[in-house]
């Protein structure tokens, strides 16, 4: 078996990261454009004029697509993983992308994007096989396994879509690794302390607490709750809005018309929330389409007003996984805060209050950068996994289901076999019998949640107990076995115990995609070749190369070329020579070792560029930092766009 | 369910073909993963069936058995390995959760040993059928009042007095809860030290204690849940 490196991802709603573990360090794999994050936001590029299928573009590139082109972009899919068709149908209002319309009640819902449609595990596929290939380009090698995050309250069939996602992607999904117990193993990685810690992690669309007990190396998760829908998005939302109606009411003009707009508003939003996490006051300025401007202040304690209750949604969960854990908010040794959203301000105060820590002198650890901290922890888990580090060998996750497990019985109630908050892998044996005399089938229907009727739980699965022997009524005894796994995934076996016949099971998952589906839709089957890798390794280097090749080619008509010494100028075009040259040949490391070198030659040539484009000075950032930042205002020197084959 | 200490059967190890005792989790000569072997969940951690439980050493061997046992430990394992140290560890962690647990503890024993409980998860309504004779009384008092707040919760009226007295059955309720919990002591310090006969008058005690502990946290519960509303 070939023994690769195994990689972490955080598959997240607003970004995405990857990571691995160096010596004994975990730390995030940068993408071509030196970014750690990739925005999860999927673009359908226009169909060539050759004809042919569309370019897909993930990150950076397809976000800049979302205002020119919103019904050709996707961004949240995570808050539609997993889900049913009435279930994303009030979701999706707040979004710029739509169902296809042949939709069918009971399958896995499409999003029209463009002439094509997607289901929400094939855009996620999209978005790992980019993390995938910036992890391949960073070791020179192809990347195969890997462990994902997902919220620790994401119910089966979430988790079931998240594991299709990677297999669509080629990717061998060692583990599902709930995210606030990564951001602990991230956190515990360099303390072999004991203690209790509470994990606060609100994201950019879900919400997360978990309470871990450590002691030498074991990570014990003895309570989860959450939220699955409920995050920074909900924030951006409610700005987003107030805007557009006032909008509406001061100029009359209604911009839910128009989707690009409204995307501009939403970047206006996110742009000032992020702003009041350190300054007292923001402003929207936006440009409207008749060309009046809608101007509008909004100090901090206006937005922490009309984003409490969003905020106080979290206290519940974590109220309910203390009662669950059997402690008090004293006993919680420390408090961990991940994802974005806690950077705001009125955030950390609620998690002060809730856990009475400045009353105990504590504070919240925010050490590590909340938006990889996930991430850095899948890169630990990864590690454990490959089993082949000595930082990691003495540690090990005991994570928990955070919904029970339970069956539909007489009269809609439901008959709980796991409760929630169990460690898994975890199992419950029931048996079943007929009602009827000479019966051979019997329908058993599984659900997820804390309700006591199942019409208000969430159904998994409906299954048919195939193949009992004919005997009279309540004689045969069919013993199944309900089994969740360290994902946190159900599988279900059983057996006809009077004739020891396995009965035969169809399993039928509410909500997810067959595995001839799931098999069908696996992206470019060839992409773990060997020869198919190298060859995109090369055509990926020669695309940098031509960048910014083209790039400098144009450089000497610039202002700034004429700023430079000669001596500058001659080392830029020997530069060049020496990369047009190997270029040609069939080397993808010589062409980046290349590329970097011409890279380098310009750095100062990009700052003087920079100086004249825009007022600022942005020292220390070379050509490639600059490009990206530059494509927006300025004709970009060489913006480099992640490269993308089909 | 789960045979009883009876699984001293031979089994022949899948790796090394050596017999061992069915009740192995590892094979004693060559160390490899065994599948999940019968007997209870108290061999498991190799203990004898006793009520009265080291909690500190069933952590500890919980935690030696998780590191050795656990899927993490075989994501590049072979098929066969992988899928028994999911089943193992689930069975460990089926054992841990059960045998943690005082009430669950003594319920599981209890049923090895034949004795009918209701289990665990019949419906609310099945919950509340036997009614303690000693407490009907309050039981039926107590209900009117939890009508009455529902009611009143409702219609968004304040019932202070109503309030108090439900706080009051609680704090009653609680401390009858208690005084189970602490005859249930009594018993398995009896049960673990008891012969046969003293064994089995015990277990009745218990079956009969464990009902009235069931009746009384489903009322508790309700209370806490009415008032917290």
């Amino acid at each position: 078996m070939a023994e690769g490196r195994v990689v972490g991802i955080d598959l997240g709603t607003t970004n995405s990261l990857v990571a691995y573990m160096e010596g004994d360090a975990p730390v995030v794999i940068p993408g071509v454009d030196g970014s750690h994050l990739v925005p999860s936001v999927v673009a359908l590029d226009p169909i060539p004029a050759s004809g042919g299928r569309p370019t897909v573009t993930v990150g950076n590139s397809a976000r800049k697509a979302l205002i020119q082109t919103p019904e050709r972009v996707i961004y949240s899919v995570k808050r539609l993983m997993g889900r049913g068709l009435e279930e994303i149908h009030e979701e999706l209002r707040l979004f710029p992308f739509h169902l296809a319309d042949d939709v069918e009640v009971d399958e896995v819902p499409r999003i029209q994007l463009g002439e094509l449609r997607f289901t929400p595990p094939e855009i996620s596929a999209y978005i790992l096989r980019q993390l995938k290939r910036n992890a391949e380009r960073f070791f020179s090698s192809p990347v195969t396994q890997a462990v994902i995050t997902v919220p620790a309250y994401f119910n089966d069939a979430q988790r079931q879509a998240t594991k299709d996602a990677g297999r669509m992607a080629g990717l061998d999904v060692l583990r599902l690794v709930n995210e606030p117990t990564a951001a602990a193993l991230a956190y515990g990685l360099n303390r072999a302390k004991a203690g209790t810690i509470a994990v606060y992690d609100f994201g950019g669309g879900t919400f997360d607490i978990s309470i871990l007990k450590l002691s030498n190396g074991i990570f014990e998760v003895l309570s989860t709750n959450g939220d699955t829908h409920l995050g920074g998005d909900d924030i951006d939302n409610l700005l987003l809005a107030i805007a557009l109606n006032e909008i509406h009411a001061e100029h009359g003009v209604d911009l839910r018309l128009h989707p690009g707009a409204v995307q501009a508003v939403r970047k206006a939003a996110i742009e000032a929330k992020i702003l009041l996490s350190t300054e007292p006051v923001a402003h929207f300025n936006i440009e409207l389409p008749n060309g009046d401007s809608y101007q509008r202040e909004i100090p901090r304690a206006v937005f922490e007003l009309l984003i409490e209750p969003v905020l106080k949604r979290t206290a519940g969960p974590c109220k309910q996984a203390l009662a669950d854990a059997g402690i008090t908010p004293e006993q919680i040794d420390e408090v961990v805060l991940v994802g974005g959203s806690t950077r705001i301000s009125a955030v950390r105060q609620l998690v002060d209050d809730l856990f009475h820590l400045k009353a105990r002198g504590k504070k919240p650890h925010t050490e590590l950068n909340p938006d990889e901290v996930v991430a850095l922890g899948a890169a630990v888990q990864a590690d454990i996994l490959a089993g082949a580090s000595k930082s990691t060998e003495e540690m090990l996750l005991l994570d928990v289901t955070p919904l029970s497990l339970g069956i539909e019985a007489l009269g809609g109630t439901v008959a709980r076999i796991i409760q929630r908050n169990s460690t898994i892998p975890a199992s419950a044996t029931e048996h079943f019998t007929t009602g009827v005399d000479g019966q051979t089938n019997v329908a058993i229907h599984v659900v997820q949640g804390e309700r006591e009727l199942a019409a208000d739980c969430r159904s998994l699965a409906r299954f048919d107990l195939k193949g009992i022997p004919p005997m009279s009524a309540g004689l045969p005894r069919i013993e199944v076995k309900f089994l969740i796994d360290a994902d946190g995934i159900l599988h279900v076996t059983a057996r006809e115990q009077r004739s020891g016949q396995a009965a035969q099971i169809e399993v039928k998952p509410t909500y997810g995609l067959t595995d001839e589906q799931v098999e069908s839709m696996i992206l470019d089957s060839f992409d773990n070749a060997e020869a198919d890798f190298a060859k995109r390794l090369l055509i990926e280097a020669r695309n940098e190369a031509e960048t910014i090749l083209t790039a400098v080619e144009r450089a000497p008509q610039s202002t700034a070329w004429a700023l430079l010494r000669g001596e500058e100028q001659s080392a830029i075009i020997a530069a060049r020579d020496r990369l047009t040259l190997i270029k040609q040949g069939e080397n993808a490391a010589q062409i980046r070792e290349a590329t970097l070198a011409l890279d380098q030659a310009t750095r100062r040539f990009a700052e003087l560029m920079m100086e004249a484009t825009v007022s600022s000075a942005l020292t220390g950032k070379t050509m490639n930092d600059a490009g990206e930042e530059l494509a927006d205002t300025v004709t970009a020197p060489h913006a480099m766009a992640p490269a993308e084959f089909q | 369910m789960f045979k009883v200490l009876d699984s001293a059967v031979p089994v022949a190890c899948w790796s090394c073909s050596i017999g061992h005792n069915d009740s192995t989790l590892f094979c004693p000569h060559c160390s490899k993963i065994q599948p999940p072997p019968g007997g209870d969940y108290f061999s498991v951690f190799s203990l004898e069936p006793k009520l009265n439980l080291d909690m500190p050493a069933l952590e500890h061997e919980f935690h030696r058995l998780s590191r050795k046992l656990h899927p993490d430990r075989f994501a590049r394992a072979e098929e066969n390995e992988k899928e028994w140290s999911l089943a193992d560890t689930a069975l460990l962690n089926d054992a841990y959760r059960t045998l943690k647990d005082p009430l669950r503890r003594t319920e599981y024993l209890l049923k090895l040993l034949g004795a009918e409980i209701g289990d665990g998860h019949e419906s609310k309504e099945e919950k509340s059928v036997r009614v303690p004779v000693d407490l009907l009384e309050e039981v039926f008092e107590l209900n009117m009042q939890l009508e009455e707040m529902r009611a009143a919760r409702a219609t968004g009226e304040a019932y202070p007095e109503l309030q108090v007295s439900l706080e009051q059955a609680k704090r009653k309720f609680d401390a009858l809860q208690q005084s189970v919990d602490q005859e249930l002591r009594d018993e398995w310090t009896a049960w673990d030290a008891g012969d046969a006969g003293a064994r089995a008058s015990s277990q009745k005690r218990m079956v009969a204690l464990l009902d009235r502990r069931r009746y009384l946290s489903n009322l508790v519960r309700d209370v806490t849940e009415t008032l917290g509303a």
